[in-house]
């Protein structure tokens, strides 16, 4: 008998406990997220998934990261199979656009918040039109100049705001002879074509303006807008130390960080880096223009969003996870947790890393555009994108004249973009 | 003096066992993906499927300029690759072998692997330590063409368009140079002593009778190191791909069929993979090698006279 009993109540507890994890499960719901940034896996864990699961009781997140080098490959065989998650990061322009295209993604129009990007911020994810965007725009990041503060001190020379003045502070500090005056190489193309041409560009063709004439075909590679930026990137070459045909990516950091070159022309994703390897101040500048009080241009690139899979059974959860990502408070977290990936939205968020700060200040000071050969420009064959990095590479060597280089380029993209034609 | 009685050959299946593992694993990671490739390169991608092109993307190749141009830089800078390396991989290789078979040479084994050593490391390796030396920021390269007084002739070799190819080629051939190094050496050391000593009767001795007897003897070996490095360089892709990177700068003055085709086919950067067109400049590949080696097979290995000991 009391056996009997006994085994009743142990029945009893274990059905009450299937009972409670069932209801528990029920009220659950457990969103995977799918991203390639595996080095953020434990912001997501320590700081980004507990404040979201504080304020949405009944939802859980998991952050499930792929390698960046196997995440387009992996998402895609995924969302074949109909494995994948139900939130997914998206990379910028014709990657995510494919995969709306392929009905993949859903439309994200309708969340609450999506409406206060700005639309500069939404281009990396919206149709050629903009009429539908599909992942909500998470961080971009900025390019400018990082300098040696030290060394700018001792040699008298203030952060420059026009090209002259850019110039000028170059030649002093190449005749002073401690330092190597800018730390660019040319020997992996991408620098020329990231932080030399889209740097400087934007102050050239307008930013948005002139990105959007080009892609309408009002604009040619060949108008001055576009070629002058390439004009002034070879007058880099005699500040940009020995060998510099040589130099790698790598060598470029190390001699910023290691204080041996007073200018870096960057991107704010180096702000993390840089940080924990230099021992001395930076500031930031960003690109000179021509005359004092010219409206300034800066080259904002959006970098990731996120989306929501479109066969997702989590849908409405789904929906509440992207409009709390659309909000400031994600917005504050994500990018003090990373600083110099910034967040895309209209409201401004307070950064306690000072560097990343003066970066952020570029978008109040300045207009913001994305790289020009990013969206649509680089569809076909040649690529535009490849093409650029050639030209500024060439540009800088003296191989090729800057007009030449731009003649080649208006070539090759009207050899397949119509408009361009 | 019967032959062997016929039962025998009924037994014979287990021939088909053992070569079954070896053809199937080959013909599904080689031949049916080149057979494939062949395919591929006669078709063009339209509405998310593929539809039959003829010789359509072969015509583009060779006629647009878009792709073209590319494809003949590639091709001369293919080229001018295999040449350095014939020119100088395979003479320095004899060269090595020769010195190694010295019947006197102290240290022998130790030079051996020492030549050969690079040819084990993969080409990662290879093109780190080499992008390393030549780096004119941290390079020792600099600095010991300054203790003999020769600093002012470095250059950012890697960096020049002129001296890119020049630069990778010489780095492939340090690589490589262990492999026909070997061979010869081989070749070298089975000629029979009754042949040499004959020759020293004769009063060849020395660097003549290398000239006279041996350098004849290992004519076979030499014409086969000449098809591997042809195949071999035809082929080449990693050393540029760690060294210059897809792009193979600069300005494509590295640019070999290999990363012509790794571009084309996977795509690179903004630029999306176009698997057509890649099959046709894979199917180039296979043609060019194809022809180099049937060329060697007609001309010379036919025509090669095998002496007989």
């Amino acid at each position: 008998m009391v056996k009997t009993s006994f085994r009743t109540a142990a029945l009893a507890s274990v059905g009450l406990a299937i009972l409670a994890g069932g209801a528990a499960r029920a009220a659950d719901t457990t969103l995977i997220i799918e991203s390639w940034r595996s080095d953020d896996l434990p912001i997501w864990q320590d700081k980004i998934i507990p404040a979201f699961e504080k304020s949405h009781p009944g939802i859980k997140l998991k952050f499930q990261p792929t390698p960046p080098t196997e995440y387009n490959a992996a998402l895609n065989s995924k969302l074949d199979a109909g494995t994948a998650g139900d939130i997914i990061a998206c990379r910028p322009f014709d990657a995510s656009l494919t995969l709306f295209q392929k009905g993949n993604l859903a439309a994200v129009n309708d969340i609450p918040g999506v409406d206060k990007f700005s639309a500069v911020a939404k281009s990396g994810w919206s149709t050629d039109d903009g009429k539908s965007t599909f992942c909500v725009p998470v961080a971009s990041v900025i390019h400018g100049f990082i300098y040696n503060k030290d060394a700018f001190t001792k040699l008298g020379i203030k952060p420059p705001k026009t090209e002259e003045e850019f110039f000028a502070a170059l030649e002093k500090i190449k005749r002073d002879g401690t330092y190597i005056p800018m730390a660019m190489g040319t020997k992996e193309q991408w620098e020329a074509a990231t932080m030399g041409y889209q740097n400087i560009g934007p102050n050239y063709w307008k930013g948005e303006d002139g990105r959007l004439a080009l892609i309408r075909g009002k604009q040619k590679l060949t108008d001055a807008e576009w070629v002058d930026p390439y004009k002034t990137l070879a007058k880099w070459a005699p500040y940009l130390g020995d060998g510099f045909k040589a130099q790698t990516y790598a060598d470029s950091q190390n001699l910023f960080t290691l204080g041996r070159a007073a200018i870096y022309p960057a991107g704010s994703w180096e702000v993390s880096g840089f940080n924990a390897q230099a021992n001395f101040k930076m500031g930031v500048f960003f690109p000179p223009v021509k005359k004092a009080g010219d409206e300034c241009y800066i080259s904002d690139h959006v970098d990731i969003a996120l989306g929501m899979n479109a066969k997702s059974k989590n849908a409405d959860a789904a929906k509440k996870f992207l409009a709390w990502v659309a909000s400031p408070e994600f917005a504050s977290i994500y990018s003090n947790e990373l600083p110099g990936f910034f967040s895309l939205q209209s409201t401004a968020v307070d950064l306690k890393d000072p560097l990343a700060n003066e970066f952020l200040f570029g978008r109040q000071q300045c207009k913001s555009t994305i790289r020009s050969t990013y969206q649509i420009l680089s569809r076909g064959t040649p690529n535009l994108e490849n093409e650029t990095w050639g030209a500024s590479v060439n540009v800088i060597n003296g191989t090729e004249t800057p007009d030449a280089a731009a003649k080649r380029l208006q070539t090759g993209l009207a050899s397949w973009y119509k408009p361009a034609q | 003096m019967t032959p062997d009685p016929s039962p025998a050959r009924a037994r014979r299946w287990h021939i088909l066992v053992f070569l079954a593992p070896a053809v199937l694993i080959y013909s599904a990671l080689m031949i049916i993906p080149l057979i494939d490739t062949l395919r591929l390169s006669f078709f063009t991608p339209q509405d998310g499927g593929q539809t039959f092109a003829g010789f359509q993307n072969f015509i583009t190749l060779f006629t647009d300029p878009r792709w073209s141009v590319s494809f003949w830089n590639a091709l001369k800078n293919n080229l001018i690759f295999f040449l350095i390396h014939m020119a100088i991989q395979n003479p320095v290789g004899i060269a090595l072998a020769a010195i190694l078979s010295v019947p006197k040479l102290a240290g022998r084994a130790f030079y051996r692997t020492a030549f050969f050593l690079p040819t084990m490391l993969s080409f990662v390796i290879v093109g780190f330590v080499w992008k390393l030396i030549l780096s004119p920021i941290w390079g020792v390269a600099p600095t010991l063409m300054g203790f003999v007084g020769l600093k002012s002739l470095f250059g950012p070799w890697l960096g020049q368009e002129s001296t890119a190819l020049l630069t990778v080629s010489l780095i492939s051939v340090w690589q490589f140079v262990g492999i026909p190094m070997m061979l010869i050496y081989a070749a070298l050391i089975a000629i029979p002593d009754e042949v040499v000593e004959a020759a020293e009767m004769d009063g060849l001795t020395g660097f003549r009778q290398f000239w006279k007897i041996k350098l004849p003897l290992i004519l076979p070996t030499l014409g086969i190191v000449s098809i591997l490095t042809f195949v071999g360089n035809f082929n080449a892709f990693d050393l540029i791909y760690t060294m210059q990177g897809a792009l193979a700068g600069p300005n494509f003055s590295t640019d070999l069929l290999g990363t012509y085709l790794y571009r084309t086919f996977f795509g690179f950067q903004l630029q999306l993979g176009n698997p057509t067109m890649g099959a046709t400049i894979a199917t180039m590949m296979f043609l060019i090698i194809l022809c180099g080696v049937m060329a060697y097979l007609f001309f010379i290995q036919r025509r090669m006279r095998r002496y007989q000991f």
